[in-house]
């Protein structure tokens, strides 16, 4: 079985080393550096966490959608694996955000939910994504990575018409937005982008680490099955 | 206090990615019990 | 006439010709269609006021059901005589099976939504303030929309472990936009108001599902 690549195996730790240090700063920087918005105070600085969590869940799903078409095309399995680790380290990224969103909401507006676009597109995203999921628990191993790309690609279209939909509703009935519209003072947007890399970097080394748990996963499961047909053609 | 709220924020998210990343761990050290059975010459049933 | 529309056309008229004899199915069908209106009116009374502000909800919320309790048994006859096995194995496009399933379904929803239709109506005194015709158009588009992913989904579904939750746990999601607008629509015109922006979008959603789901069926019925 093949081992990992010594490349691999010295480039990991570096990277988390230098991962966790830029997630440090980020938070000193989010806690401390940044300043404290007017309205809202010190509650506000949620949005160093929400907003980036959203934008990395987004380019995760992305690159669900992407991986699922070139596997579609080439039938590749490293694609296939790419789509399943995509997606579900950005189930965990759009958690966060539907989590953060309605703690944040809380003392601001008073409620725990509000049905605004960015809120409810959010949860319609994690609802199409956490089926693909289950897609993938449910069917047979033969065929789940065909089923679901064909699924991604199904969600991936959708994603467009969710957001229309809701916004022309909204337009319609309008509710409380979070999040503030508007211009953005400079140095939070620089707080902003500080937490999006470093949450990105960290987004990176979760779906290597889980890409090669699935990678190994699968040539364990491999090694089992022909295993099990040696076994039946010996005893026969 | 409204900084409670702040906290519980910080708390969650890195609550749910540790949640995430503990599963990975205990799948990959499975992964590595199965591979060093498959090693050894198994026992035939 | 092509090939293709010929093995529709074909597999269409088989489907129909079999619901129609098996009258157990139709009959049934008819029951459960009087069931979900009564269940729905006890749960929301129909005299109050509020009631008749989200009649176009419940009203699309009683076709889910319905269509997710035809959609779950489209495929179970092809499985059980293993009709799919030989299709495959056949040079028919995958495509004519698909429409002829979807257009099938499709016709089945309908008469289950033209049998609820006139209960609702009675049930919660609807009248429509907008114009008739608008109310078919998202009837028949909000249907499809349903349908089309319906069937594409059951497909998908057939050879998961709980075949029957499989279905609306993989359809509610991606119908969100698509029932947004049905229920916007339906009850814009119901009081009279513009529902253009939701037909619109209907239309386009449908459009869209139907193309990529013509075009990835192929991939699914050969998933193995």
């Amino acid at each position: 079985m093949r081992d990992d690549l010594p490349g691999m195996k010295k480039a990991f730790p570096i990277l988390g080393v230098l991962t966790a240090i830029l997630l440090s700063y980020a938070l000193y920087e989010s806690l401390v550096a940044a300043p404290t918005e007017q309205t809202m105070g010190d509650v506000q600085r949620i949005f160093y966490y929400h907003v980036p969590s959203a934008w990395t869940a987004f380019i995760l799903f992305f690159v669900n959608f992407g991986a699922s078409v070139f596997y579609l095309i080439k039938r590749n399995p490293a694609a296939d694996i790419v789509a399943l680790v995509s997606a579900e380290v950005g189930v965990v990224f759009c958690t966060v955000v539907l989590v953060t969103g309605p703690i944040w909401a809380r003392p601001v507006w008073g409620i725990w939910w509000t049905w605004d676009m960015r809120l409810t597109s959010t949860l319609v995203l994690w609802l199409i994504y956490v089926s693909y999921l289950f897609l993938r628990r449910f069917s047979s191993s033969g065929q789940t990575p065909a089923l679901a790309a064909a699924l991604a690609v199904l969600g991936a279209l959708c994603v467009p018409f969710v957001y229309f939909s809701i916004w022309f509703f909204r337009t319609q009935h309008p509710q409380p937005v979070m999040g503030g519209g508007g211009s953005i003072d400079p140095r939070m947007l620089h707080v902003l982008l500080i937490n999006w890399l470093a949450f990105s970097c960290f987004a990176f080394l979760v779906c290597w680490s889980r890409y090669r748990l699935e990678s190994l996963q699968r040539e364990v499961d491999q090694a089992h099955a022909l295993e099990s047909l040696m076994d039946l053609r010996g005893g026969a | 206090m409204r900084n409670g709220y702040l906290f519980a924020a910080y708390a969650a998210t890195w609550i749910i990615h540790i949640v995430y990343l503990c599963t990975i761990v205990s799948r990959y050290s499975r992964v590595k019990r199965e591979i060093a059975d498959l090693k050894k010459p198994g026992v035939a049933s | 006439m092509s090939a293709p529309t010929g093995i529709t056309r074909v597999t269409l008229l088989k489907d129909l010709r079999l619901e129609w004899r098996s009258k157990d199915a139709v009959n049934s069908m008819l029951f459960f269609s009087l069931l979900v209106v009564v269940v729905f009116s006890f749960s929301f009374d129909p005299t109050a006021e509020e009631s008749r502000q989200i009649a176009g909800g419940l009203i699309w919320v009683a076709f889910l059901f319905a269509a997710v309790v035809a959609l779950n048994q489209t495929w179970a006859r092809e499985i059980r005589n293993q009709v799919l096995d030989a299709y495959r194995v056949s040079p028919a496009p995958a495509n004519s099976l698909f429409i002829a399933k979807a257009v099938g379904n499709f016709i089945f929803v309908s008469v289950l939504e033209a049998l609820m239709t006139p209960l609702f109506i009675a049930f919660y005194r609807l009248r429509a303030l907008g114009p008739v015709w608008q109310l078919l158009m998202v009837a028949v588009l909000g249907t499809w929309a349903l349908v089309v992913n319906g069937t594409f989904f059951a497909a998908m579904s057939l050879r998961t472990r709980s075949r029957e939750i499989m279905l609306p746990l993989l359809l509610f999601p991606i119908s969100i936009p698509a029932l947004l607008g049905m229920v916007q629509a339906t009850t814009a015109i119901l009081n009279g108001e513009g529902a253009r922006f939701w037909l619109v979008l209907l239309a386009t959603y449908d459009l869209v599902f139907t193309t990529v789901c013509l075009l990835l069926f192929e991939t699914v019925l050969n998933a193995e």
